[in-house]
């Protein structure tokens, strides 16, 4: 087996944008919930209202890259009011319904083709890129080193999402040491008691569901940067992914949706390039080589139901949180 | 042992001929026809009912008898089937629970609300009222709330002391005992300096040397001008430390008055002891040490 081309076939996941992208959404979920406990199962729904109005309000608007930036965070506001005031004041599992059947919507109304001449409905949008990429201030040319080899474009794409992502985890951060902080994660453990020491349970719960959600409308972004839209994308299995990314770094950490996302890909790119060559290699009689390849995603089930049961902390997290919650 | 060295008994609360529902000199809360049902169960049903501002009530009663119910109403944690009610002058119906804690009207929960995850610290600095940071934008600009923190922190950290809890600051809640929980939660609702502190069985489970540091903390918290109403089954401590009692039975308030007199009277006798007629309440529901009060 070629083991070097397996090797760097896997690590240019470190700073892919998808990487990236996961990490931004994923740290939307722990806002949701690590922080303040919101079941959000529809985080998918939050990064198509992100990558859809970044290339919906350019291509059909003539806005600048900037400007269809800030429209898909102002979608995605739109989006959490409306999952949010029905439901914030209800028991948490009714949002977790409600969330994962609106973005589902969200999702089929990108796709159907009602809306065609603004989504092109099931092929999806590209060719969207002149302005993010005229704004690059690295001149042309080929930088890096082994894998890690990209022209101005490919790194102009990681480069910003970098930093989204910096600034976001940098907010978090802020946030969470604050007292709001303390007042949503207050509401975590007991929103009766919060309430009962005069604070707008509410109002926080939203703000909190309306931070996540803009987080993942970054992702989204992100998501959309390097290539094109396709509704494909944004699919339930995606926000499934990101509550593993989310449980393997542990939900109410800073850098957790990080580490989560990197080893996320690292292990799937792996598994994508190792089990097919065991396959043609013969290590694995049973399976075919397109057989194998799906194989990984059953793995990476395997590998959630197993943290979820043994690390339910995730790898960052803290070993009291397991003692407790295990009560 | 004597508790009340400092301060006395409050008399002379009620206007008229002492029953059910007799109006209060200075009532802080005044409340009117408050029903609530559960199913064809009648959980409260109260016609009249005042709280004496300044002073410590005792809401007594059997097992089910609707205090805890009544607690929910009060504070707009339940809403009612019909009543209005009113705290410090101002009509609470249909207010949210949140605001009337702002307006000063803190309560506990009879089944402990720690929050398990957060430091003991932290859950008494959630109890602080009027945070700066707790405003999302605020948050952001540490030096716009830092200060204010750390004044609410030393003011989190006496209270700790007096409930002997100032070694545990940093411990997670989750990591206390039943009887520290209960204590963190009375300690937390001080810390938004309320006008009225509803606490429900604030002592059960609190070992009983405790109980005494916790009841003259109680008394002096009335001299500083707050008003109290608890939920109490222990005989004793309702004797020992409260200005008013009410009884409550079926979810209506059967007798109110003083507590030597409210003690003494036959109906409450019949509610809470059914057959044994004539003991002294206290004997038959309280610990074994009877606390001698200081006659005043
Ligand atoms: N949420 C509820 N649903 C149905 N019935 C309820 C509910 N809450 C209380 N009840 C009923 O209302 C009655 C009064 O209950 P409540 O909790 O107010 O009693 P309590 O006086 O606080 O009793 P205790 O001293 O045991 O705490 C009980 O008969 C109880 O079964
Ligand atoms: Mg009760």
């Amino acid at each position: 087996m070629d083991w070097g081309a397996i090797f760097s076939n896997t690590v240019v996941w470190i700073i892919s944008p998808e990487t990236i992208a996961y990490a931004l959404a994923t740290v939307g979920l722990a806002v949701h919930f690590g922080y303040a406990g919101l079941l959000n199962f529809g985080q998918a729904g939050f990064m198509a209202l992100g990558a859809y109005g970044y290339a919906i309000s350019i291509l059909s608007f003539g806005f600048p890259w900037w400007a269809g930036i800030l429209v898909g965070m102002a979608a995605s506001v739109v989006f959490a009011l409306i999952l949010g005031i029905p439901t914030l004041r209800l028991r948490a599992d009714y949002l977790a319904i409600a969330t994962i059947a609106a973005a589902e919507v969200v999702r089929l109304l990108f796709q159907t083709t009602v809306f065609d001449a603004f989504t092109n409905s099931a092929d999806g949008l590209g060719g969207y890129h002149e302005g993010f990429r005229a704004a690059n201030p690295i001149p042309k040319g080929v930088y890096g080193f082994g894998p890690f080899t990209y022209n101005e474009t490919d790194w102009w794409v990681r480069i910003f999402g970098i930093l989204l992502l910096a600034v976001v985890i940098l907010l978090t951060w802020l946030l969470m040491r604050s007292p709001w902080g303390r007042v949503v994660k207050g509401i975590r453990e007991d929103e009766d008691a919060v309430r009962a020491l005069g604070k707008n349970v509410f109002s926080y719960k939203m703000q909190a569901l309306i931070l996540g959600g803009v987080f993942g409308s970054l992702g989204g972004v992100v998501f959309a940067l390097p290539s094109a839209v396709v509704p494909g994308a944004y699919v339930p299995s995606l926000t499934f992914f990101l509550w593993t990314v989310l449980l393997l770094g542990g939900a109410a950490t800073i850098f957790g949706p990080v580490v989560g996302s990197v080893l996320f890909w690292i292990i799937m790119s792996f598994l994508a390039n190792v089990l097919p060559r065991m396959a043609d290699a013969g290590w694995l009689p049973f399976m075919t080589n397109a057989q194998a390849s799906i194989a990984r995603y059953i793995l990476v089930g395997i590998a959630l139901m197993l943290i979820v049961v043994f690390r339910p902390q995730g790898i960052l997290g803290n070993k009291k949180e397991l003692t407790f919650n295990a009560r | 042992m004597p508790a009340d060295t400092n301060t006395t008994r409050s008399t002379g609360l009620h206007v008229g001929e002492i029953r059910p529902g007799v109006p209060k000199v200075d009532p802080i809360i005044v409340a009117d026809n408050i029903t609530r049902s559960f199913g064809g169960l009648k959980a409260v049903d109260v016609e009249h009912l005042e709280i004496p501002r300044n002073a410590i009530t005792a809401l007594i009663g059997p097992n089910g008898a609707g205090k805890t119910t009544l607690f929910n109403l009060l504070t707009g944690f339940d809403k009612p089937d019909t009543g209005s009610w009113s705290f410090d002058g101002k009509a609470l119906a249909g207010v949210p629970a949140f605001k009337t804690s702002r307006m000063g009207q803190v309560r506990t929960f009879q089944l402990t609300k720690a929050l398990a995850m957060l430091t003991v610290l932290e859950n008494m600095k959630l109890g602080a009222k009027g945070q700066a940071g707790e405003n999302f934008w605020v948050s952001l600009l540490p030096w716009l709330w830092r200060k204010q923190d750390d004044e609410i922190e030393q003011k989190a950290l006496k209270l700790l002391e007096r409930f002997k809890l100032d070694a545990k600051q940093d411990d997670f809640a989750a990591e206390l005992s039943g009887g520290q929980r209960k204590l963190l939660e009375m300690a937390r609702a001080l810390m938004s300096d309320p006008t009225l502190v509803m606490l429900d069985e604030p002592m059960a489970g609190v070992n009983p040397a405790l109980t005494q540091s916790l009841l003259d903390h109680i008394l002096g918290l009335k001299a500083e001008g707050m008003t109290v109403l608890f939920v109490e089954h222990d005989m004793h401590m309702v004797r020992h430390i409260s200005d008013w009692v009410i009884v409550m039975a079926e979810g209506r308030v059967v007798a109110e008055g003083p507590p030597d007199v409210v003690m003494k009277n036959p109906a409450v006798i019949d509610a809470y002891l059914g057959s044994h007629l004539d003991s002294d309440i206290g004997v038959v529901t309280g610990r074994v040490g009877v606390v001698k009060e200081k006659k005043k």
